[in-house]
């Protein structure tokens, strides 16, 4: 994980060494300490309290030369007097036992890279609800605050800490284990993984109040890439985000959302695009295909023009055609159809949209797609109906004002 | 080691209202959950587990006015119910949902899989 993460969204740029440190090792460290006593939450406590301690210590005595290490040598001492103290902790004591052996065992151990892999597979487990996934997966390896976990759900803190400590719970008491599932299991449980931190992405993408949340799944993201190098779906994933983020600065101007075709693309991040493409490149060389290296060849193309017109749409439609043969959602068939009215033009996207109308009907961004396709073909009158059901169904405020400015565009136009 | 309650819930599908099983059917089924319990059992993973005969049959007992009274049916009114299950001993969730999937395969219900409190000085 390096620096330039933390400047991505621009949400830490006074972030003292306690701050810096707490976001890129408060993951690390819970999961070595959840591997060394096999509980998330007494690891939890700990670091929480190591970091407090180093709050004070190292504003006087200056940050140490392994911050990292210095956490996880704290937070395990201060986890061993917890247990020395409660009568949980003998039992544990004599069961684990060689946690006692002291700091020569341990010393300034840096945290294995395994152990956070072992946590993100703990907190993905397909047992537990999609939603306490993305909770925990942030809390816990994103090192974000209950109130910052909350305030991403939209949910009060004590409610969002009610809700972690329930998941948190049903880990230690159905035993799931803190473990890299094995080869046979390993697609689909990373699977889960990967749609935890691209639906973290998403969420930050689709409300600008919630923009954080996107650095913090390229955080993940990246993390994932480190801990596994040879799985390419891991890093389609980081291409994906990288290459969907580097449009942000043009698609979101004074709170309102500005279409691809009508970005400034000199607002585009050249240094993401390239970080996207290079990883893009690899995938392509590597040869094994997956719905989000597709996605992120996808954003290649579009990162790629100089303008919406000059986009090789025939290439974005093919790869639309691939991405739907390994993932046949109606999602992906409206986005095709988009597509397809750049290359084909607005009647065969209008065809291609019928097709999905039904499946779509309560999903704002089908109607609105029919609007603009029914606008291009001058059938004004569905075109407002369209648009005003899209906004209807709107998800967020940013979407419900953009869609009304269509609609107030559509109704003001006469055609003649 | 933990202990796992592998519970299979069934809709009303014998009796009097379902189906029955053809014997064909009834005899590949019973051969499928014979196996499965075979090698439950040769590595230590069986503790206990039966079929249960239908809701109907069941009595609930209850503490009412400061004496026991007894009530003919099942606790809660439903149209699932408890059908059978397995206690199997496992390292963990996965290695219960594990086995878990092996039932559904058997049996062609859905399994529902808690874990038991970790006994004491176990």
């Amino acid at each position: 994980m390096g620096h330039e993460d933390l400047t991505i969204v621009g949400a830490h740029p006074e972030a003292t060494d306690v701050e810096r440190v707490f976001r890129e090792a408060y993951g690390a460290a819970v999961a070595t300490l959840a591997r060394v006593f096999g509980d998330i939450s007494l690891a939890e406590d700990a670091v929480q309290e190591a970091f407090i301690v180093a709050n004070d210590r190292w504003r006087r005595d200056g940050t140490p030369p392994n911050p990292a290490g210095w956490i996880v040598t704290t937070a395990r001492n201060r986890a061993i007097d917890h247990l020395r103290r409660s009568a949980r902790g003998q039992e544990l004591q004599e069961q684990v036992g060689t946690f006692t052996a002291g700091a020569d065992r341990w010393g300034e151990v840096a945290p294995v890279s395994d152990d956070q892999l072992r946590l993100i597979f703990t907190c993905c487990h397909p047992a537990l609800k999609t939603e306490n996934q993305v909770a925990l997966t942030l809390r816990l390896l994103g090192g974000l605050s209950v109130d910052e976990v909350a305030r991403s759900f939209l949910v009060t803190e004590p409610a969002m800490a009610k809700r972690l400590v329930r998941a948190k719970h049903k880990i230690k008491a159905a035993g799931i284990p803190y473990r890299v599932p094995q080869r046979a299991e390993l697609p689909s449980r990373l699977r889960s993984v990967l749609s935890v931190v691209y639906l973290i992405y998403n969420t930050g993408a689709d409300d600008p109040e919630r923009a954080s949340l996107r650095g913090d799944a390229i955080r993940l993201g990246r993390a994932l890439v480190d801990l596994l190098p040879d799985e390419p779906e891991v890093a389609g994933l980081l291409a994906l985000m990288l290459l969907s983020e580097s449009r942000m600065p043009a698609r979101n101007v004074d709170g309102a959302l500005v279409l691809l075709r009508d970005q400034d693309r000199t607002k585009w991040d050249r240094t993401m695009i390239e970080g996207g493409h290079s990883i893009v490149r690899t995938c392509i060389r590597r040869g094994q295909p997956g719905p989000y290296q597709l996605q992120a060849a996808i954003q290649a193309v579009h990162c790629n023009a100089d303008s919406y017109e000059a986009t090789d749409w025939h290439q974005i439609v093919a790869l639309y055609d691939h991405l739907f043969s390994v993932m046949p959602t109606p999602v992906v068939a409206l986005n095709r159809a988009i597509a397809v009215g750049e290359s084909a033009g607005p009647d065969e996207a209008l065809t291609a949209l019928d097709s999905v109308a039904t499946e779509l009907d309560n999903y704002h961004l089908m109607h609105a797609a029919r609007g603009a396709t029914l606008r291009r073909l001058g059938q004004r009158e569905a075109a407002l109906t369209a648009y005003q059901r899209a906004a209807q169904l709107a998800a967020t405020e940013a979407e419900r004002r953009f869609l009304k400015h269509q609609i107030e565009e559509l109704s003001s136009l006469t055609w003649s | 080691m933990s202990q796992y309650l592998l519970s299979v819930h069934t809709g009303e599908t014998q009796g009097e209202g379902g189906e029955p099983m053809a014997p064909e059917a009834m005899q590949a089924f019973m051969e499928r959950v014979g196996a499965l319990e075979a090698e439950m059992k040769a590595n230590g993973t069986f503790v206990f587990g039966g079929r249960l005969h239908d809701a109907d049959t069941a009595t609930v007992v209850r503490m009412q006015n400061g004496g026991v009274t007894m009530t003919d049916g099942p606790f809660v009114e439903s149209k699932e119910h408890i059908g059978g299950f397995y206690i199997i001993n496992a390292d963990d969730l996965d290695a219960a949902l594990a086995w878990a999937a092996k039932v559904v395969d058997a049996i062609k219900e859905p399994i529902e899989v808690r874990p038991f409190f970790a006994i004491s000085g176990a």
